[in-house]
């Protein structure tokens, strides 16, 4: 069992939350002219890689806020929580 | 190579066993092969065999960090089916249960394919109506397919919960006889020993660290136990794709994520099929040894852990005791977790690559056991040939890039989405 600080609403279990993803992918800027390659990177290709890793979480039985977790995906240690509007200094 | 029979068991058994000869050998790897193929899993040894096979290529080694049949080939529920309704998987994976059909005798190894049939229950009118559909595109590409009806179903597998209260009660299902479940660590031996009898060298405890990439071509890799040189290398590496994607710099539409499975302890025989849960994710089937075999979910998050996460598990099960209430008696005897390499659309990618020579066979997500043969057939023509076959022409990198994707279920690794 995981357990996940909310920056909202504290240290709660893992049931709580649900798995969104590499938080690092940004969305390529709207009306910007962007090539098939940036999209296909935005949409599907993924480093995931074994190690430290921000990822997305949603707090779905909680406060319902998104929000963004530095997790070891070898060992689940959990290093950083954000809210989803914080930047990552990586 | 001696020849495994019934003679040669006798024969054996008079010496106590102490004769029988090694089933592969231990080389050192030699400076440079014709092909390389990075993981010794079932994907890997299939592919060195049809290599030497079909091919004629023997002066291949596989690679290995661990040993051979360590990862997901030795931790695997072992079902095999081809009940697919797109062409492309569905061609692909029959084409494999003709090679799983013939496979104890090709390998001189007892796989112990047992051919007992899968059924995929349905619980709403939508879904057998699904089901009727998918049923009749298998039948048109020649695979065999039943629709069972409630009391059809219930005479099958009388000890599921056919009570009136339930939450998802059982419609009807979706009989696919000719499949089935395989010894899983004797697939993997089985191709490791032929491949080694015809030349190809299985180098365990072997690491690559790096790749020696120059003018757009593959010349070879490193790895703990020294450089070798080949001008095609084949990456059959399952939950490891992204990390040797990383040293090749490239990104791939891949993420790892843990799957667990889990057995009981050993009772009678009670179930003669492999079942999968409709309302859910769960399958289950009873090995040879009593033990109930069952999976289900991933665990839901990026993760290298090879061990599971109780919610997950505890999901699952509960999916199970839906489906068969008598589950809920029986002790847990172990639990396992693998790593997969989960493509965004559920299906596998076997393919070149924008780097020549450079071979990708990955994204298996929950079928890597079943394509094993099939998966290593087609890997070794399209690394023989320098192209695709027929067979695994869908199953190309570029189609995230191009929009031809294979989303069969949309199992990727988005679960939540289905």
């Amino acid at each position: 069992m995981l357990y996940i600080k909310c920056p909202h609403c504290g240290m709660r279990s893992q049931n709580e939350f649900s798995y969104g993803g590499d938080a690092t992918i940004k969305r390529p800027e709207l009306g910007k002219e962007i090539s098939d390659q940036d999209w296909d990177n935005f949409v599907y290709n993924r480093k995931s890689l074994r190690g430290k890793h921000w990822e997305l979480w949603q707090h779905i039985s909680g406060c319902r806020q998104w929000i963004k977790v530095e997790r070891d995906t070898a060992t689940h240690e959990i290093f950083n929580t954000l809210k989803a509007n914080e930047e990552i200094s990586l | 190579m001696q020849k495994y029979s019934v003679f040669s068991l006798v024969k054996n058994a008079l010496s106590n066993h102490e004769n029988w000869d090694l089933a592969w050998k231990d080389p050192t790897p030699k400076k440079e092969y014709d092909v390389v193929i990075i993981g010794g899993g079932g994907h890997g040894l299939a592919t060195a065999y049809y290599l030497a096979k079909e091919h004629n290529i023997t002066n291949v080694a596989i690679i290995e960090k661990g040993w051979i049949g360590g990862g997901n080939v030795g931790r695997n529920t072992t079902i095999i089916r081809s009940n697919y309704m797109h062409d492309d998987n569905a061609l692909f994976s029959e084409f494999g249960m003709d090679l799983w059909r013939r496979m104890s005798q090709d390998l001189n190894y007892n796989v112990m394919f047992s051919p007992r049939g899968i059924i995929n229950l349905a619980h709403s009118d939508a879904q057998m109506n699904t089901y009727a559909r998918r049923g009749n595109s298998m039948r048109l590409n020649g695979i065999d397919a039943v629709l069972l009806n409630r009391e059809e179903v219930k005479e099958i597998i009388p000890m599921a919960d056919f009570s009136d209260n339930v939450r998802f009660p059982i419609f009807g299902g979706l009989m696919q006889p000719s499949a089935g479940t395989a010894r899983h660590d004797a697939v993997a031996w089985g191709y490791a020993r032929q491949a080694d009898d015809m030349g190809v060298d299985i180098i365990q405890n072997c690491e690559v660290i790096g790749f020696d990439v120059s003018a757009g071509k593959i010349n070879g890799v490193r790895t703990s136990r020294g450089d070798i040189k080949a001008k095609k290398i084949g990456l059959c590496v399952a939950g490891s794709t992204n990390i040797l994607a990383e040293k090749l710099n490239m990104t791939l539409p891949i993420e790892t994520h843990l799957l667990q499975a889990c057995v009981s302890e050993p009772v009678k025989p009670v179930l003669d099929k492999v079942v999968t849960f409709g309302a859910g994710h769960f399958y289950i089937s009873q090995s040879d040894k009593g033990e109930m075999v069952m999976g289900g979910d991933l665990d839901g998050y990026n993760s290298y852990a090879q061990r599971g996460n109780l919610p997950t598990l505890q999901h699952v099960l509960t999916e199970g005791i839906a489906m068969m209430p008598f589950l809920s008696k029986l002790k847990m005897l172990r639990t396992w977790g693998g790593i997969m390499d989960m493509s965004m659309d559920g299906s596998p990618i076997i393919d070149k690559t924008h780097i020549e020579g450079l071979y990708l066979n990955c994204g298996w997500c929950y079928g890597g056991f079943k394509a094993t043969p099939a998966s290593g057939w087609t890997f070794a023509h399209t690394i023989a040939q320098d192209r695709v076959h027929e067979l695994n022409a869908g199953y190309s990198l570029n189609r995230f890039n191009t929009g031809h994707l294979l989303d069969e279920k949309g199992l990727g690794t988005k679960t939540w989405i289905s």
